[in-house]
């Protein structure tokens, strides 16, 4: 086998892997692409990651903990979890069709950037008072818990609310606070 | 807050501390001026990253942006996961071999209904095997229980409390000091005891006597523990 054709069939397995769910959440873990791929499968995505350049998605890594200020390990990148996103943003008209509200969109927005803003963690209350001052009450609580069901919230047993796996896969956490302290008010 | 003027105080008063207690509370504080220090550096840490946001500033951001700028803001740095579920032909036929090997609910899910049984007359020993009733009734047991203790007491009237209820094994001790309660609740016993020697007696009488059970009514705690049980046994050994 060729090696042009041999990356073309590792491309083809790691595209499967990653776009298809296979268990309750998206995403595949490191180890697992390395089993099916083999050990020099950070290559293989990154040969991918050009590929869907082009179609405006991009390989997510999402590192268990804090993110790596160095190039991470293998063993790190073993532990760490791989999504395919969209790479550029979407226009916000186009958020409606992932059935979400704008309403919904806007409250995660500010969940988010709030308990960014509060070191990484704040007491839900907090959180449902700065929510409720836009939103009715009633959909305040129903929408964190919707945000920690799909995964952008965690809650702990002492009702601090902290960012999950899916704000670090599909947030730019940094990108978002320079926006809205940009904005001229 | 002033680390250096706090560190100078406990200098100085230092070579004043002499008990044990004294330098232990100088410790603490120490300690507790560390992890303040400690605090202050993750404080300033965070604030000279570039995620660090005042809170007050960006709540007065959010409280002034409408709906629509804050989903405008947010979908520009928002990059959904992209997941897909799909079926395939090899999926559906998996699918539907998995369907034609599956017994129908009836047979994985039987159903057990109530056994009929002929109904009939049941004898005494079958209740009692069953436990329903007891073998023997309370008060034909406890009067079998009196007759052993006038047996046990012989000549000498009364006889020590552990000799009589003690038994080769705790359930069955636990078993005669029940039973020794009623001996003495109804008449048919009663107690002697010494304070002093922290001795206590069981005397049975003759006859029952009920006036017992009626007057002068007094509850008299023995301790019937494990490691009593145990110490008894050893004594009784020895």
């Amino acid at each position: 086998m060729t090696r042009k054709a041999y990356y073309a069939r590792k491309i083809k397995r790691a595209t499967q892997l990653l776009f298809y769910k296979r268990h309750m959440k998206p995403g595949v873990k490191g180890w697992e692409l390395k089993n099916a791929l083999g050990s020099d499968y950070p290559k293989i995505l990154k040969v991918l990651d050009k590929h869907l350049e082009k179609l405006d998605l991009q390989v997510k890594t999402v590192f268990e903990g804090e993110e790596p200020t160095e190039k991470p390990t293998l063993e790190e990148l073993n532990r760490a979890r791989f999504f395919v996103t969209l790479r550029g943003g979407l226009p916000s008209k186009d958020a409606k069709m992932m059935g979400w509200r704008i309403d919904d969109i806007a409250g995660l927005a500010v969940a988010i950037s709030y308990i960014i803003s509060k070191r990484g963690k704040a007491p839900r209350e907090e959180v449902e008072d700065m929510l409720r001052s836009k939103l009715p009450g009633w959909r305040v609580d129903m929408n964190l818990n919707r945000y920690i069901r799909a995964g952008y919230l965690a809650e702990d047993e002492n009702n601090m609310l902290y960012l999950d796996w899916r704000t670090r896969a599909e947030v730019d956490q940094k990108e978002l606070v320079g926006l809205l302290l940009g904005t001229e008010t | 807050m002033d680390v250096d003027d706090i560190i100078a105080t406990l200098h100085k008063c230092f070579p004043d501390w002499e008990s044990p207690q004294e330098l232990s509370l100088d410790a603490e504080a120490v300690q507790y001026l560390a992890s303040v220090i400690q605090n202050q550096g993750d404080w300033v840490k965070h604030r000279s990253t570039s995620l660090y946001t005042d809170p007050f500033l960006l709540e007065e951001k959010i409280q002034r942006l409408d709906k629509e700028e804050l989903v405008t803001l947010f979908t520009a740095v928002w990059n959904p996961v992209i997941e897909l579920e799909q079926l395939s032909i090899s999926s559906l036929a998996e699918a539907m071999k998995y369907w034609s090997d599956l017994a129908p609910i009836d047979e994985r899910w039987q159903k057990f209904g109530p056994m009929q049984v002929a109904a009939g007359a049941t004898t005494r020993e079958e209740l009692v095997k069953l436990r329903i009733l007891a073998e023997k009734t309370f008060f034909e047991e406890l009067e079998n229980f009196w007759t052993e203790l006038k047996q046990r007491v012989g000549e000498s009237e009364k006889i020590h409390y552990w000799d009589f209820v003690g038994a080769d094994t705790y359930k069955e001790t636990l078993d005669r000091a029940y039973m020794t309660s009623f001996l003495v609740t109804y008449g048919y016993a009663t107690l002697e005891m010494h304070p002093l020697e922290e001795e206590v007696f069981i005397k049975p009488f003759g006859k029952p006597r009920s006036e017992l059970a009626d007057n002068r009514m007094v509850s008299v705690p023995i301790s019937v523990s494990h490691e009593e049980w145990m110490r008894w046994k050893e004594e009784k050994q020895t």
